[in-house]
């Protein structure tokens, strides 16, 4: 069985930052981001950023981790793990 | 566009790298508006205050007497600058004096000052002794803070509720955060030494400190603010470095306070922001900050806002807020010639202007 793909019904809602708050982010190609409420900038590497830009156009945890498995040769517990420790992150940065 | 070609005077000239006054910024957002072609006549209190000799800002410079010398001095030394310079408008920006300046308005606009201030009351409501009841009003939060005389609050307050570390903090300036009794008495003597008495020691407030600038039209409106979060701070926790901001609860918070008031003027709010995103009154300052420079940088020149005010016109639309504008302060030493020098000691200016009238008369 698929340990991820049961982890991955959660829908990500409670986890990722609200939608005002992806929304107001300045993320430029360099993987620079700016949160222009906050003040707050950090970086995000080269994956990072394909994942940000999958939470701006796709705010549900199962299918943001279908398409990383799809784009990623990788353990799929690998990829969601790492998917929720970037989030954990990112909501530390954008204060939300 | 309507152009103003005024004489300004402005105080606070004492831009010291690691706590600048701000009256060299206001002048420099003056300088470099295209609304201004005015002369600049900076005004301080020290002849080594660094602002009285930057010629590309000042095109005059004068020394005040210190607040303690009294009315009668200031109002001797400000009728000679008068006479000098044919001042139209005075912009003061340090804490400390607004007080006096207030107090002395009909004999400033008698001399032909134009000014835009807050009233007596105004002041006295944002004192930071009285900074809960203005929050109250307001609707936002205020850390606790009380008005002491005796160094002997600090070894019971403990049984009062009070937990170290605490801010100790003067009436207009200086603020240490204390984490003992002793630590605590020490500050008290020293902001006691130097600001009098009351002092105040606040609750502490972890989180980052947010700031907004702007001017208040007397009728309960804010114009054109701008909002800047520290990115570094000197060792006196002035901002070295800050970036501009466009966050909503701030700017209601604000523009709450000056309803609440009906602010007349410039003023700054500083505000901390804990980890949940809740903000928490620190002070509010009847000025400009030092860091105003920034609002030119997210085209809003405030103070060239003030001076339209001051004179009667209409201000010009502020552009859409701005976020992600940076600034970095840095020091640079300039060159004074000692007659320069002596001209300020001597004489309590520079570039002086001929008084009108008088000269060649004998």
């Amino acid at each position: 069985m698929d340990q991820s793909n049961e982890n991955s019904s959660v829908s990500g809602s409670e986890l990722f930052p609200s939608s005002d708050v992806l929304s107001r982010l300045a993320v430029s190609e360099s993987g620079f981001v700016f949160d222009p409420a906050s003040g707050h900038n950090f970086t995000v590497n080269e994956t990072g950023l394909v994942l940000l830009r999958l939470l701006l156009k796709e705010p549900r945890l199962d299918q943001i981790l279908e398409t990383l498995r799809d784009e990623f040769d990788a353990d799929p517990r690998d990829i969601e793990r790492d998917v929720i420790e970037f989030v954990s992150a990112l909501r530390e940065n954008v204060g939300a | 566009m309507s152009i103003i070609d005024a004489t300004v005077a402005i105080t606070g000239m004492n831009a010291k790298p690691d706590n600048p006054g701000p009256g060299l910024a206001v002048a420099r957002c003056l300088r470099e508006a295209p609304d201004f072609k005015g002369r600049i006549i900076g005004l301080g209190y020290d002849a080594l205050d660094p602002g009285l000799y930057l010629d590309d800002y000042c095109d005059a410079s004068y020394l005040l007497p210190y607040p303690s010398a009294g009315d009668d001095a200031l109002l001797d030394q400000l009728q000679m600058i008068q006479q000098h310079e044919q001042i139209d408008i005075l912009l003061p920006c340090l804490d400390a004096e607004l007080p006096g300046m207030v107090r002395l308005l009909p004999a400033l606009k008698e001399m032909g000052f134009k000014t835009f201030l807050p009233t007596s009351e105004q002041l006295r409501l944002r004192n930071k002794d009285r900074l809960p009841e203005l929050a109250e009003m307001a609707g936002i939060n205020c850390p606790e803070i009380k008005a002491i005389t005796q160094a002997g609050f600090f070894y019971k307050c403990q049984e009062e509720g009070w937990s170290y570390p605490l801010v100790v903090k003067g009436l207009f300036y200086g603020a240490y955060i204390v984490h003992s009794a002793d630590e605590a008495a020490d500050a008290f003597r020293k902001i006691a030494a130097e600001w009098g008495f009351p002092v105040l020691v606040q609750t502490m407030v972890k989180g980052e400190e947010y700031n907004l600038t702007a001017v208040g039209d007397g009728e309960g409106n804010l114009l054109g603010p701008v909002m800047m979060k520290k990115m570094a701070v000197t060792d006196k926790g002035k901002a070295w470095s800050g970036i501009s901001i466009d966050d909503q609860p701030l700017l209601d918070a604000s523009a709450a306070l000056a309803k609440a008031i009906k602010w007349r003027g410039p003023l700054e709010v500083e505000v901390m922001r804990d980890q949940q995103g809740h903000y928490q009154l620190i002070e509010i300052n009847p000025r400009f900050p030092a860091w105003i420079y920034l609002s030119v940088g997210v085209g809003r020149n405030l103070p060239l806002t003030l001076l339209q005010l001051a004179t009667g016109r209409k201000p010009t639309a502020f552009s859409k807020t701005k976020a992600g504008v940076l600034f970095i302060r840095y020091a640079v030493e300039n060159i004074v010639p000692i007659a320069e020098f002596e001209s300020v000691v001597m004489q309590g200016g520079r570039n002086m202007s001929t008084v009108s009238g008088t000269d060649n008369k004998e």
